[in-house]
């Protein structure tokens, strides 16, 4: 389907075509059983289950060091497992996983020689469309995420904040089921990150994808996710998961202040340090 | 202003210095030497004056053997900068040959390629371009390694293809790397055009410097090397201004 619109010839105006669709409805289940990995002699994952539902949204949790981005890096296809299979929508090979996973690393790296709307279009423009064209899709996402009107602004010219949001609309504008955010806010100030966690919530509600999402914020991952995982030091094995009580309520403080995601984090936390250990 | 005026101004003082120690015959005095022989800057600049169009000629020589070498040496340069990076095994076949062409002394090699290819333009081009291609190739290969290995996992996961993480990341990420590069380049290009004309050549700052020597004309060597030295200056103001053109980012 997206392919059908992205190869149809153009003509005249590249800003008056419709911009192609962004969600891929593509099933983007994850499956991992028994994963391991290992930096030579260091071993950093450890006989690893997990199951993602398509559109699900999972939180990994660890301690600093536990191998929670190799983690992430591995279901992307960036890297190779040493031991036991990984599955996105169904397909193994490092190459399939790499085309079904948009990931999004800690800093936001945008390129300082784009603009913010270039930055958003990167995939697009890598995926052979068209300039025009691809600014034109990214456009719809800045006014549907609050950056209309910054568009043309270099990357220095923002707050951290809406670095961040570029960088995640990257992500989202690649059209791909699975989203991979290694701790997409962890450079940003409290109050600003509260605001994103709103913000991503409310991205996710419009527009589900499969998220697995790496964070030391235990807080952070039981208000944007469906289920947490919580992963030991090293060599990471999960220690405990989590069912999150309310998922992505449209008011944060009011969803952190409720009793059962007190429970919820004190449960996480309680396993955290046990998993430290 | 104040990059201008204190580079002036400390010039202006060395000159003034120098202008009343030449005059005085102190210089000469101390070195035992005939005043003709240590020129004042107000001797030199009348020199300058006198042989301005015999200069200006011989610029005019010079100044595109060191264009012409230079432009080679950042044409080649970067065509290894990039060969090196791409292919590993460019890099480790070719890096040790590369430091080890820069121990060849260009006094030694340079009569050879006049024999090789006579007294025109083509030797001296190729001997700048030897000894500017260097700082070239390592800039703008340090400047393609700076890349941030985040930015490359996450133009992977966008789709990008090796081309394409080459244009939109490491060559804008290698760019300010190989200015530096290219300016090191601009102000050691007189050094090997000098040398280069002094191997074999009929016209050029390098040539006039040389045949002064002989006839012991002191005041027109220090205003051709003051020539020289403008040259230098001016493609090194090009250089930055081509710079600052390009990486619009900073």
């Amino acid at each position: 389907m997206r392919q059908d619109t992205r190869i149809k010839p153009q003509t005249g105006k590249s800003q008056t075509v419709d911009p192609p669709p962004l969600a891929d409805t593509t099933a983007g289940g994850i499956l991992l059983r028994g994963v391991g990995h290992s930096y030579g002699e260091l071993r950093t994952l450890d006989f690893l289950d997990l199951a993602v539902d398509a559109h699900g949204v999972v939180g990994l949790v660890g301690p600093s060091g536990c191998g929670k981005s190799t983690l992430l890096e591995l279901i992307c296809g960036l890297r190779e497992q040493s031991s036991g299979t990984i599955e996105v929508g169904g397909h193994a090979a490092a190459a399939e996983r790499l085309a079904r996973c948009a990931f999004m690393p800690q800093r936001d790296l945008l390129l300082p020689w784009y603009s913010a709307i270039d930055n958003a279009a990167l995939a697009l423009r890598n995926q052979g469309i068209r300039r025009g064209q691809a600014r034109a899709a990214a456009a719809e996402l800045f006014d549907r995420f609050g950056l209309g009107g910054f568009e043309d602004s270099r990357p220095t010219e923002l707050s951290g904040g809406m670095r961040q949001r570029v960088a995640f609309l990257r992500t989202l504008v690649a059209g791909k089921p699975v989203l991979a955010l290694d701790e997409p806010f962890a450079a940003l100030d409290a109050i600003t990150r509260a605001e994103m966690q709103e913000w991503l919530a409310a991205a996710l509600r419009t527009d589900p994808r499969t998220v697995v999402l790496v964070t030391h914020d235990v807080e952070e991952a039981l208000y944007l996710c469906d289920r947490v995982a919580v992963l030991s030091a090293r060599p990471a094995r999960i220690v405990a998961e989590l069912s999150v009580p309310m998922r992505r309520a449209e008011d944060r403080d009011e969803a952190v202040t409720d009793a059962g995601f007190v429970a919820a984090r004190e449960e996480a936390l309680h396993a955290l340090r046990e998993g430290s250990r | 202003m104040r990059r201008v005026l204190l580079p002036a101004a400390l010039l202006a003082a060395l000159i003034g210095l120098w202008q009343i120690a030449a005059s005085t015959g102190a210089i000469a005095e101390a070195l035992s030497l005939e005043d003709f022989l240590v020129p004042s800057p107000a001797e030199i600049a009348q020199s300058l004056w006198e042989n301005r169009s015999l200069l200006a000629e011989n610029a005019w020589v010079t100044l595109r053997e060191m264009v012409f070498g230079i432009l080679s040496a950042v044409v080649v340069g970067i065509g290894f900068a990039v060969a090196m990076h791409r292919w590993r095994v460019v890099r480790d076949a070719s890096y040790p040959l590369i430091v080890a062409s820069q121990t060849i002394p260009i006094v030694v090699i340079s009569p050879i390629l006049v024999v090789w290819f006579g007294y025109g333009l083509p030797p001296k081009v190729f001997i700048i371009a030897l000894v500017c291609f260097f700082p070239i190739t390592v800039a703008a290969l340090d400047g393609l390694r700076s890349v941030d290995p985040e930015a490359v996992k996450m133009m992977r996961s966008l789709d990008a293809s090796r081309w394409q993480r080459f244009w939109r990341v490491e060559a804008p990420t290698a760019l300010p790397h190989l200015f530096t590069g290219i300016k090191i380049a601009v102000v050691i290009a007189p050094i090997g055009a000098v040398f280069a004309e002094w191997a074999g050549s009929s016209a050029g700052l390098g040539h006039l410097i040389q045949s002064d020597t002989a006839n012991f004309d002191v005041a027109r060597q220090f205003a051709t090397v003051a020539v020289l030295s403008a040259m230098a200056l001016i493609l090194m103001g090009l250089a930055t201004l081509a710079e600052r053109r390009v990486i619009r980012w900073r």
